[in-house]
């Protein structure tokens, strides 16, 4: 999946007369759309021009020619493309996103069952990236060329370039399965997770919200030990990107007039930096995190494997690979619909750092 | 993928080195006693309806949640047993069977067992017309008939076949996963638009099995509770809890830290890093799946019987067996897996480079022969690959290899248009008419014939004699006699037709030593949970 491009800006002339609220949610609305739409033609097409034939695909190997047409029809590949694809279209604008041929069930089903466990997995990796990341980028900013700044540039560079898989199973073996300090792969321990399933109300899917909501507290706390390290492998990549960006917004900042200002007043070194600078540093970092953490929010399928974490990133790859289009392109309207999303957000909090945005 | 693949193995390996030298400090988890754990990837399961389902993950769930009319020993290689029928027998006119229901059986929903259920459920495989009920309409039954071939009065049920198969035939289709005997009043009680509860079987069990079905995420998790007062005698353990988990390496740390008792899904990898540990074992037993290289015959060089002897000698079995297959694959030279009726064990073919070019020479074809080979993309088979297009360069055969995703290869083996092709193949139902049929049966090779379930006509081979004799041996009523015609279909068939059969995977599963009696049910049956104790 690729990123959204930045939502255009609506038309200011025809939407000026109306009050601002409105305007922001029609040019919102209209972006999604957009952005969602080619998004989706993209991904139809690219499904169309690969080589693997989805009939083939659903019927097997054993399939005769017969029913190797009649699941064709069925699936209505005789049609022309452009029908084909207006006809998803039409039906994905009411909601129904159409029926995995892999799996046979709703894509919207599949999708509402597996996107929970990436939403928690991802905002708990997207808050350490930033609890560690942004202190760790403003002390190297601080501190350039000492042993904090090569330390935090060190760290940084293995976040960037360690294969996730690797970070993952080495943390794996070394904190699961030396140490034992956390829990294994998986949600929750084998009797735990039996009990989630049978005895736990999963009102929302993810499981710290659903046991703390029964009040099950032992079944948080196992909860807890085991998305601690799939979310620091996974946020271990975006606090290394995270503190790099805020490190060089920070450098840019501190060369400004207003921080001499600030020094030259008096003003304790810590408030120039953790109050003054960092506020102003938080515009572009915020547009940062949001992209960040809508990259987390795609699932990362080799995490998922690793840590036997069943999210969205595993689904749309297996997808993927089965030619299962209808999936495929679920899939694909959530993380539109994630990005544009994230976007907007960051466009909002934009207004309520900086003053000169409102 | 590729680069997945390849960072999973270079991952795998790192560990399993890494992990040679060091010991779990920490306190072992434990699985709840009562309770069997399991790794395993099963998001292959498409359906959990007994008459739909047609993958290995889904057969194994509905083997311990349902019963059939006839059973395989789980604990002996192919030995028919009684299920929900305590005997059968058939009739002098050899189209006739009949089966005495077992009594006082009752479902999971306290319902008891009649033979009007089991001839519903027999109708139904028809009816519903999903993938795997061609192994009951090969006996001639259409939705249109099945009701006047299988009946039921009082307590039997009699079935007729069309022709006068073999009945050993007969007995172990009945025995697959499709045969499974679901409970009338709970499934059409739950039938929404006319499909007899398909709808709701696919997240609910509704049999007579020694567990019934709690929970189902699909590619996720399942856990199966023990009845009591089951009609074999109760399960061993209360709780089966499957856990969805794909990679090798998770499941050999899980394993080893006791979070999980079984892992089905363990690589050569993590077994070889598992040596040694008292608290692991190992168990080996044989899969369904053959590998062979197939030669399309209207390839008119690959037509040549001198030039299909000669590649028969210019691969090296052993020498993969005995490297990068290790453990994964055994020598197998016949298309019948062992463990089937018929099946040879005999393996005549070595690597002979002086032999392979001798006949190649004799072949008459043009040297160096060019040829290609296409292969799906995983990393077993592009190793084999590789072995044999080395060997086959020095016996004087240039192979060029096309490796694709699977569908890709798959399409282009259907259609026809490839050379050589290396593929594998995993039987349909405990019988030797499972792979006999379509390694041998071809109808009518021409083009536009399209038998494109048939392996021999993907391949444009003519079996002549062979295929009469295929015909035959499904009908042989003397099950001796019927061994004996497999085993010298399958010599013939070896020596002479466009299959080169290379291997028969393993199945390897790894456990806590404290587990015992875990039967995968090797190359004819599905896994069995209800013996297993820890």
């Amino acid at each position: 999946m690729t990123a959204a491009p930045d939502a255009p800006a609506p038309p200011a002339g025809r939407l000026s007369g109306l009050p601002r609220v409105l305007r922001l949610i029609g040019g919102t609305a209209l972006s999604l759309a957009i952005t969602l739409l080619g998004l989706l033609l993209v991904t139809f097409i690219i499904g169309r021009v690969v080589p693997i034939d989805p009939v083939l695909a659903i019927v097997g190997e054993r399939a005769t020619t017969a029913q190797y047409e009649a699941t064709r029809l069925a699936l209505g590949l005789d049609e022309p493309m452009w029908k084909q694809f207006a006809i998803y279209v039409g039906n994905a604008v009411q909601g129904d996103l159409g029926q995995s041929l892999r799996t046979k069930r709703e894509v919207s089903e599949d999708i509402i069952r597996y996107f929970p466990a990436t939403l928690e997995l991802a905002t708990i990796a997207t808050l350490f990236g930033v609890l560690v990341g942004v202190p760790a980028g403003v002390l190297a900013a601080t501190r350039p060329g000492t042993w904090v700044d090569q330390i935090v540039r060190i760290v940084g560079l293995m976040g960037y370039s360690m294969p996730v898989f690797w970070l993952g199973l080495l943390a794996l073996l070394v904190f699961y399965g030396i140490l034992g300090w956390v829990g294994g792969p998986g949600r929750l321990d084998a009797g735990f997770s039996m009990m989630f399933e049978l005895d736990v109300e999963q009102r929302t899917g993810m499981i710290l919200i659903d046991t703390a909501l029964a009040g099950e507290w032992a079944m948080f706390r196992n909860a807890i030990s085991h998305i601690i390290l799939p979310s620091a492998v996974l946020g271990y990549t975006s606090m290394a990107y995270i503190s790099r960006m805020t490190r060089s917004f920070m450098m840019n900042e501190l060369g400004q007039e207003y921080i001499t200002t600030a020094r030259v007043k008096g003003m304790p070194e810590w408030r120039v930096v953790w109050v003054h600078a960092l506020k102003n540093v938080m515009v572009p970092l915020i547009t940062v995190i949001a992209l960040s953490y809508a990259y987390l929010l795609e699932g990362s399928v080799l995490t998922e494997t690793i840590f036997a974490w069943p999210g969205l990133g595993s689904y749309i790859t297996d997808a993927l690979f089965a030619a299962d289009m209808p999936a495929v392109l679920g899939g694909t309207v959530v993380v539109g619909v994630v990005f544009v999303t994230l976007n907007m957000a960051s466009d909002l909090l934009y207004r309520l750092v900086d003053p000169r945005a409102r | 993928m590729k680069l997945d693949l390849t960072l999973r193995r270079a991952g795998a390996f790192a560990l399993a080195s890494f992990l040679a030298g060091t010991a779990p400090a920490a306190l072992m988890a434990q699985t709840p006693a009562d309770t069997l754990v399991i790794g395993d990837a099963i998001d292959d399961i498409v359906s959990i309806d007994p008459h739909e389902a047609f993958e290995f993950s889904g057969t194994d769930l509905i083997n311990n949640t349902y019963d059939t009319l006839v059973e395989l020993d789980p604990t002996q290689r192919g030995v028919l047993v009684p299920g929900l029928a305590e005997s059968w027998e058939v009739a002098e006119d050899g189209v006739t069977y009949t089966f005495k229901m077992r009594p006082g059986v009752t479902f999971a929903s306290g319902n008891p067992v009649r033979a009007e259920d089991a001839a519903f459920s027999l109708q139904r495989v028809v009816k519903l017309n999903k993938t795997p009920a061609f192994i009951l309409t090969q006996f001639g039954f259409t939705p249109e008939n099945v009701e006047e071939m299988i009946t039921f009065d009082g307590d039997t049920v009699t079935f007729k076949t069309d022709q006068p198969y073999a009945p050993s035939f007969v007995y172990n289709c009945l025995t697959a996963a499709v045969g499974a005997i679901v409970d009338k009043e709970t499934v059409m009680a739950n039938e929404v638009n006319g499909d007899m509860g398909n709808e709701w079987l696919k997240s609910n069990t509704a049999g007579t099995g020694a567990y019934v079905l709690l929970s189902y995420k699909p590619s996720d998790s399942y856990i199966l509770e023990a009845r009591e007062g089951h009609w074999r005698g109760d399960a061993k353990l209360k709780r089966v809890f499957m856990r969805h988990i794909p990679e090798g390496a998770t499941n050999r740390l899980l394993l080893e830290r006791g979070d999980i008792d079984v892992s089905r899904e363990v690589t050569s990898v993590d077994i070889e890093g598992m040596e040694g540990n008292a608290d692991i074992r190992v168990e080996t037993d044989l899969a369904g799946y053959i590998y062979y290289i197939s030669a399309n015959q209207k390839n008119e060089a690959l037509a040549n019987p001198k030039v299909l002897e000669a590649m028969r000698w210019a691969i090296d079995y052993q020498g993969m067996t005995e490297s990068f297959l290790q453990g994964e694959q055994t020598v197998h030279q016949a298309f019948l897996p062992r463990g089937y009726l018929g099946a040879i064990e005999e393996t005549p073919y070595a690597l002979d480079i002086e032999k392979a070019k001798a006949l190649l020479e004799e072949s008459g074809v043009e040297l160096p022969l060019n040829i290609s080979m296409s292969v799906r993309n995983s990393q077993n088979r592009t190793d084999m690959a590789q072995s044999v297009q080395n060997t086959f360069a020095q016996a004087g055969i240039n192979l060029t290899l096309s490796i694709g995703e699977g569908a890709e290869v798959l399409g282009e083996y259907r259609a026809r248009q490839h050379d050589l092709t290396l593929q594998s193949w995993g039987p349909d139902y405990p019988d030797p008419h499972t792979n006999a049929s379509t390694f041998v049966i071809n109808g009518d090779n021409s083009d536009e014939a399209q038998l494109t379930g048939s392996l021999a006509w993907r391949n444009a081979y003519d079996p002549g004699e062979l295929m009469t004799m295929t015909q035959a041996a499904v009908m042989e009523r003397d099950t001796d006699k019927r061994r004996a015609m497999y085993e010298d279909i399958q010599r013939q068939h070896r020596d002479t037709s466009p299959f080169i059969m290379m291997f028969q995977e393993n199945n390897r599963t790894a456990m806590r030593s404290n587990i015992s009696n875990f039967y995968t049910g090797g190359t004819v049956d599905s896994v069995t949970y209800w013996l297993t104790e820890k």
